[in-house]
């Protein structure tokens, strides 16, 4: 009887990410019939894509221990130099190295403050997202830059096999991520960093360049979701991508990640991008004052951690 | 009859944890004014005993006396209240608040207004202080406070709240021997004020110098209570262990071979111009009291602390040992006094913890070959011998003993030719202790060469070949272990003739 009673507990920590979201779902079945079809649900995938993406390189970061603020701004000088790009030259490949590249580099310089010259990230993001969301205006001047060729809108908006090719694009990078992070010697590196700083320096692992290897991950995923944002809105605004950063945070919180760093996964990420999104999707549907999304989305985070912590903590009872 | 004389009495205890029965009708009593030995290996259920003394946990079953009467408390504050109180290991106090303020934390002498009453809380404070010939004030910071004094200021503590039963868990474990020596003329004072203490630690000599009786527990279990003069210290550890640890340090043969760690003119904060040669097969012993830079000089040539000048040579030739990645990748080993801080990622496995060092070599293409990784985990484990369940499980759950073979687990995947061993044993049970030991030995057959740092100069003279002695960030001496014994060691570590009257 205990002995089945603390596997069930165990059981429901692993997948508790998975639980959330399934009781999600049948509140949003309950509520609205339209919930359950394939083009909704195609469609709230499509929405996740370039939170999820984003929520992706953040569980990198969280993984450390740290925090990235600037993703949001990040994500908005990519797009709109990607989008000044394909306008001045018309190659779409040029726009989508750029936008690539313009992650990297934020990335990097994120990397740059926080691992070299130890400044906490929370102040040294926090600094990146102001400076990048001015260079973002004056870059734009304030006024959005439509995006005109249809191979590069083709990323946001095409399908491959009547899949949307954002979603494709979305379950490759999170492979990409579970197995770089479970198969890699760079992956061990992270958890270790996350989990204690200075026995990981004292084991030998190359801990600056593991902690500046997450901000510059992060900085390409940003560049990656930049492009997916740009090519489905079909323009680039100055104010593209602002706020992500709190979606992308609250997914990783959602999928069990710890914000002290060192336990969690990537993949349940997905899962809490996924409850943000239908979250977004059900309220829609349901015609709700849009402004009172807001109140809805914090409340559901506030109870899903609060109900993962009262699991937790019976878990760590069970374990005594 | 005979119990209206103990202060406290425990009657058949038992603590059922669920599938873990923790306690086993544990007995122990305690007269006042004696200082009381708890031993027992980790797991034996000492720890737990304590918080169900100190009220911090129920238990099971079983009775608990004090002054004859019985008690059961819901609470530390419950058992503060009939004078029972316990010191951490890990102290608790405020660090920015003052001395008489952490004293009296809770229960501030108040104005009539409400106001604290500043004077009298000083005034109190100072008084106990002095009591105890404390030399520090109490208004000073605990933060700018040494441990030694941080421990007097709880032991103080637990004089204002009126304890009859002191409880120290490990209270010399981050002293010097001049500060153990202070606490233990307090505890006798303590013994003169007919308060009892319960005293736990892990080093024998502390036990057979101050307490007056001790009782031994095993695996929940309690096995005997003596008086110190009718037992002596190869009974206390059989009774532990259950059978006989004869030979604790083996037996070294070791003759001198060709040098394979050169330092030359070694400067650093706190390290003046040390030079050094290390032979190979040699387990080579640092003394030093806590200030003296043994650990420092050992985190230098792990390349952990910067060296601002000097050479390191291995076989002969110099070596950038700048960094832990590179004096892993010349050839030294490293192994932390601080096994939870600096040794070990608590929240990770046990396989990742042992392969943390190695992970390059299980390196196949851009993938960690897993099958590699799980042979040579589970080999160190059983070479080892780490009592563990399963790989998986995380670090953190285990006992002292087995932490410690994991972190040495670590360290040998590395494939050192060189161990820098700070406190390889610091906190960890006689039975595993012996079992490090031997670990230690079998590391010098294969062609390996050890620094071993040690606080615990029985096990620095036990397992040394050689014994060089610092003070100050200088060597200022070297022994043979046939010369070395602890008098002539804590004489010139400690600064000359003091140690020697």
């Amino acid at each position: 009887m205990n002995s089945i009673k603390k596997k069930l507990i165990f059981q429901v920590n692993i997948y508790r990410s998975v639980l959330i979201l399934l009781t999600i779902c049948v509140f949003a079945a309950f509520l609205s019939p339209d919930f359950l079809s394939a083009s909704n649900l195609f469609n709230v995938f499509k929405q996740i894509a370039v939170a999820g993406i984003v929520a992706c390189g953040m569980t990198f970061v969280i993984l450390t221990g740290g925090i990235d603020l600037s993703v949001g701004s990040i994500v908005g000088l990519s797009g709109v130099m990607s989008a000044g790009v394909l306008a001045t030259t018309g190659s779409p490949i040029l726009a989508v190295l750029t936008a690539i590249g313009i992650g990297i580099l934020c990335g990097a310089v994120n990397g740059f403050f926080v691992a070299k010259c130890e400044i906490p990230p929370f102040i040294a993001t926090l600094g990146m997202m102001t400076l990048l969301r001015g260079c973002v205006l004056v870059y734009t001047k304030g006024s959005p830059i439509p995006v005109k060729i249809d191979s590069y809108k083709f990323i946001g908006k095409g399908n491959i096999l009547g899949i949307p090719f954002p979603i494709i694009l979305l379950t490759l990078l999170f492979i990409l991520a579970h197995y770089i992070l479970t198969q890699t010697a760079f992956g061990r590196s992270v958890y270790a960093f996350g989990g204690n700083k200075e026995a990981a320096r004292l084991s030998g692992i190359a801990i600056k360049k593991t902690e500046w290897m997450v901000y510059v991950i992060n900085g390409f995923l940003c560049g990656v979701a930049a492009i997916v944002l740009t090519a489905r809105l079909g323009s680039a605004q100055s104010t593209s991508g602002g706020g992500i950063e709190m979606d992308a945070i609250a997914a990783v919180i959602l999928g069990g990640t710890s914000l002290s760093g060192g336990t969690g996964f990537v993949l349940p990420t997905v899962v809490g991008a996924m409850i943000m999104g239908i979250i977004d999707n059900i309220l829609t549907l349901m015609n709700v004052n849009p402004h009172a999304t807001n109140i809805v989305k914090g409340a559901v985070i506030l109870i899903a951690v609060l109900v993962d912590k009262k699991v937790k903590d019976l878990s760590a009872k069970a374990e005594q | 009859m005979q119990d209206k004389e103990l202060i406290l009495k425990l009657d058949s205890i038992v603590k059922v944890f669920p599938g873990v029965k923790a306690l086993n009708g544990v007995h122990l009593d305690v007269r006042p004014g004696e200082v009381h030995a708890l031993c027992g290996e980790n797991g034996a259920g000492k720890s737990t005993l304590m918080k169900i003394i100190s009220g911090a946990q129920p238990y099971s079953t079983g009775k608990m006396y004090m002054e004859g009467e019985e008690v059961v408390f819901h609470s530390t504050k419950d058992a503060e209240r009939r004078g029972i109180a316990m010191i951490y290991q890990e102290f608790n106090m405020v660090l920015d608040l003052s001395v008489a303020e952490n004293m009296y934390l809770g229960r501030l002498p108040k104005t009539k207004t409400g106001r604290v009453d500043w004077n009298k809380l000083y005034e109190n404070a100072q008084e106990v202080l002095d009591k105890l010939g404390l030399k520090f004030s109490c208004k000073a910071k605990v933060r700018s406070l040494s441990v030694a004094e941080s421990q007097m200021t709880e032991i103080a503590k637990c004089l204002t709240i009126g304890a009859k039963v002191i409880i120290m868990d490990e209270p010399t474990a981050a002293l010097t021997d001049e500060e153990i020596k202070v606490l233990f003329e307090i505890i006798e004072d303590l013994k003169k004020k007919n308060i009892a203490i319960l005293y736990i630690s892990h080093r024998m000599d502390e036990i057979f110098e101050i307490s007056d009786r001790l009782t031994v527990f095993r695996d929940g279990k309690y096995i005997a209570t003596k008086n110190i003069e009718e037992t002596d210290y190869d009974d206390v550890v059989s009774m532990m262990v259950g059978r006989n640890v004869t030979h604790l340090y083996p037996e070294r043969h070791y003759d001198e071979s060709k040098v394979v760690l050169e330092l030359k003119n070694i400067k650093s904060k706190g390290i003046q111009d040390v030079n050094l040669q290390l032979h190979k097969g040699e387990i080579l012993g640092i003394a030093g009291l806590l200030g003296s830079g043994t650990i420092e000089l050992s985190k230098i040539i792990y390349g952990a602390l910067p060296m601002y000048s000097g050479k390191i040579l291995i076989d002969g030739e110099e070596k950038d040992c700048t960094s832990p990645i590179k004096a892993l990748a010349a050839g030294i080993g490293f192994i932390s006094d601080d096994r939870k801080q600096e040794g070990l990622v608590l929240i990770r496995s046990i396989k990742e913890n042992i392969s943390m060092s190695s992970l390059k070599k299980l390196t196949k293409g851009i993938r960690l070959d897993k099958k590699v990784e799980m042979e040579r985990v589970n080999e160190r484990v059983e070479q080892l011998n780490i009592k563990i369940n399963n790989i998986e499980h995380s670090v953190g759950n285990l006992s002292g003993g087995n932490q410690q073979k994991v972190v040495f687990a670590k360290m040998l995947e590395a494939n050192p030719l060189i161990c820098i061993l700070d406190e390889p044993t610091r906190g960890v049970d006689v039975g595993a202790k012996a079992e490090i030991y031997a670990i230690m030995d079998q590391l010098t057959k294969q062609g390996k060469s050890i620094i071993l740092i040690s606080s615990d100069l029985p096990e620095l003279i036990g397992m040394s070949d050689r014994v060089l002695i610092m003070r100050e960030g200088e060597i200022i001496m070297s022994v043979l272990k046939s010369e070395a014994n602890q008098e002539v060691i804590l004489a010139h570590a400690s600064g000359g003739v003091k140690g020697n009257e």
